[in-house]
């Protein structure tokens, strides 16, 4: 079913809907999503890609700038740069996959370089590619996946998988918010690169994700993996978005009184500043940093320094009022399980990438953030992409094929009153926010909690159908809805401390929990524990 | 949140409406785009990156709206200061992409949280 120009088809256009017959489908275009397309597209597939916002500026990367793990191959460095976080991670990761995704970051970095990326060079003009400017690289990303011959939906969000009738994945159908209406694409493999769940609390680029991928893949029976590794909090002035937290490692904090917090640090001590935070507003001042830094601080990340400008204070000589922010598995490390190198999904036909699927391989239980992860969505990115148009080329002509729709909560009707998503994002956000329930956890707590959550769910799933206006709202804060669960469910499993899962009633690693927990399930939530690969493979041996 | 569009600026190139992820403007009547949605705004900064005629004011708040006066922030020359600084566009010669630099500044922050134990108890060198 090619057609002459490698594009995807339109194949109708009737009021109110836009039909696409595609090879893939990638759902979402951080980098992530980019990388998959121009990937599938390189494979021989007609792509389609949607997302919610607009490719190329929406997204965590686009709007925040990644370091990424960019390490030069030399055995020496590569195994250092392997070690160094195994232990942070709580030896959850996989060495097999942190040097695949070595060596692709690698290859694909210079890449970046071949298409035109402006990596500077260092004094002595060795090129620096270990991190990418967001804005600037993403730009670049949606250029390559228009040249690659991908059909781009903007501001068109996913609402839900198609499926056929052997449960393999169909295809998706979604709004275009621009447009007033809505479209569907049938397409043999899908990729979900949707981003993560951060929850609505405004942290830097990242209010479009709100884990729609996580649901609609769970619609079609897809897995979870290290969801309670997922409660990521990052520094932020208090009446501002811009989450970068490394800058802090040069500030004093300090209470109301303007006493030293003792114990207060962005590294290792932000447990202590969300304590502090609880009894009353807690103030940073970068005060240990030098003149050169300063400098080098403002020239590398200018939107660091917006919300100082313009509200006229200078960070470096004045206090102001910090917050922590939710980065749920923006920062963690949770998401979509994948089963095999091409980051193939437990449901045929679904693949993942970047946020939207499992860091655990090379991140185990700390965050991938400052560096992995944008590896990872590049790496991963470009395997689902392969993957997805490997799996398309396999599954020949699909004409003829019925497809269903798989979507649920906010789209099916019920018999309840017609569901309020900003109420709803509300009422989960009381859950997921506090510190009490979920930096900071324990059985009791979060045994309530989700009780309350539960009981959320299924007022939500028995609610009316949402109308035209609300039905992305409905469908967003039924996703975060969905992934509290998930996360609360999965923390109360792991009973033990290990990376950046903390119980109050557990505080220290336990050996018994040297394992993976897998989760799924929408009216009822399950968890079962999987070994790690590096135990199988000792069993076998044995 | 986005706050203020200086209409004498817009060229009603409608770059805005495309760009902003969280399809906060809709395109106006008169031409210019309309702050349809603000509180839908996600304080990115994009909408002001992509508009070449430095007419958007994005406020620093995230979670209210504050109140913006038009003279003052022409006055403060904050307008199109974002994307001057970031390298874009005509700029890209005076402000080169100087991203890089976090590796200095990622090492400097290792060494600042090796260092001064004694005040900063319980440093494990997290990002
Ligand atoms: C402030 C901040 C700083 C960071 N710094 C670093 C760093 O230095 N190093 C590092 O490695 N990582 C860092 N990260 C993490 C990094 O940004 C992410 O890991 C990375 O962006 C993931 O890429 P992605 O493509 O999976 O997701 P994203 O870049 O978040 O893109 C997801 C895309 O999916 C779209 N989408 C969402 N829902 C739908 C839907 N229903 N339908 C269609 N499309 C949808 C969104 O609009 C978006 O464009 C940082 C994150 C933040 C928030
Ligand atoms: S990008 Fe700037 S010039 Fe273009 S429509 Fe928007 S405000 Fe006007
Ligand atoms: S700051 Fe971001 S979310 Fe707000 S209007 Fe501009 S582009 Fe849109």
């Amino acid at each position: 079913m090619t057609n002459s120009s490698g594009r995807a088809e339109k194949l109708s256009s009737s009021a109110g809907s836009i039909v696409f017959d595609a090879d893939v489908l990638v759902l979402g275009g951080g980098p992530a999503g980019t990388w998959a397309a121009i990937s599938a597209a390189e494979h021989g597939a007609r792509v389609v890609l949607a997302d919610k916002g607009f490719c190329g500026t929406s997204g965590a990367t686009a709007a925040a700038g990644t370091g990424v793990w960019y390490v030069d191959p030399v055995p020496e460095r590569r195994e250092a740069a392997m070690a160094s976080r195994e232990k942070l991670g709580g030896y959850l990761q996989d060495r097999r996959w942190m040097a695949r995704v070595l060596d692709q970051t690698y290859a694909q970095s210079n890449q970046l370089a071949e298409w035109g990326y402006p990596y500077p060079a260092d004094e002595d003009g060795k090129p620096q590619r270990n991190s990418l400017q967001g804005p600037e690289y993403m730009r670049l990303m949606r250029k390559r996946t228009k040249q690659a011959g991908v059909t781009i939906l903007d501001h068109s969000p996913a609402l839900e998988l198609l499926v056929d009738g052997n449960g393999v994945v169909a295809g998706a159908a979604g709004l275009r918010r621009q447009k007033g209406d809505r479209w569907a694409v049938n397409a043999k493999a899908v990729v979900i690169a949707t981003g993560g769940c951060a929850f609505l609390s405004k942290t830097l680029g990242s209010n479009v994700l709100t884990g729609d991928g996580y649901l609609l893949a769970a619609e079609a029976g897809a897995e979870f993996t290290s969801m309670e590794f997922s409660n990521a909090y990052a520094i932020s002035p208090a009446f501002g978005s811009v989450t970068k937290t490394l800058f802090y490692s040069w500030a004093s904090f300090t209470d109301e009184q303007g006493s030293v917090i003792p114990g207060a640090s962005s590294k290792g001590g932000r447990s202590v500043i969300a304590r502090a935070l609880r009894k009353g507003p807690v103030y940073a001042q970068l005060d240990q940093a030098q003149a050169e830094t300063q400098r080098h601080m403002r020239a590398s990340q200018p939107n660091f320094f917006l919300p100082f400008d313009r509200t006229g204070i200078d960070p470096f000589t004045e206090r102001f009022p910090i917050t922590l922010r939710l980065e749920g598995t923006v920062r963690g490390t949770g998401g979509l399980r994948i089963v095999d190198d091409s980051c193939a999904t437990t449901v045929p036909g679904l693949y993942a990438a970047g946020d939207a699927a499992t860091r655990e391989l090379i991140c185990g239980g700390f965050t991938g953030s400052g560096s992995h992860n944008a590896a990872w969505a590049m790496s991963s990115g470009y395997w689902a992409g392969q993957g997805a148009a490997e799996f398309a080329r396999q599954l020949g002509t699909t004409i003829g094929r019925q497809a269903f729709r798989r979507g649920t909560v906010g789209l099916r009707s019920g018999s309840g009153q017609p569901m309020h998503g900003g109420a709803l994002a509300r009422s989960v956000q009381d859950e997921v926010f506090p510190y009490e329930l979920n930096y900071f956890r324990e059985a009791g707590r979060l045994g309530d909690s989700l009780r309350r959550l539960d009981g959320l769910w299924s007022e939500a799933s028995n609610a009316a159908a949402s109308d035209e206006q609300e039905l992305l709202r409905a469908r967003e804060a039924a996703a975060m809805l969905a992934t509290a669960r998930w996360m609360y469910r999965s923390a109360l499993a792991r009973q033990e401390s290990r990376g950046m899962h903390r119980r109050d009633d557990y505080p220290e690693p336990d050996d018994r929990y040297l394992h993976l927990v897998t989760t799924g399930g929408l009216d009822d939530v399950w968890t079962s524990a999987r070994p790690l690969v590096s135990a199988q493979y000792s069993e076998a041996a044995e | 949140m986005i706050e203020l569009i200086v209409a004498e600026r817009c060229t009603d190139c409608g770059a805005c409406i495309e760009v902003c992820p969280a399809n906060v403007l809709d395109p106006g009547r008169d031409g210019l785009p309309i702050l349809a949605r603000v509180e839908d705004c996600q304080t990115c900064f994009m909408c002001e990156l992509y508009c070449r005629a430095d007419a958007i004011y994005v406020a620093p708040d995230c979670d209210r709206r504050v109140s913006v006066s038009k003279d003052e922030v022409l006055a403060s020359g904050r307008l199109g200061q974002y994307r001057k600084h970031s390298g874009w566009d005509e700029w890209a010669e005076h402000f080169p992409n100087e991203q890089w630099l976090m590796e200095a500044v990622f090492r400097r922050a290792a060494e600042a949280a090796a260092q001064p134990k004694a005040r900063k108890p319980g440093v494990t060198g997290q990002k």
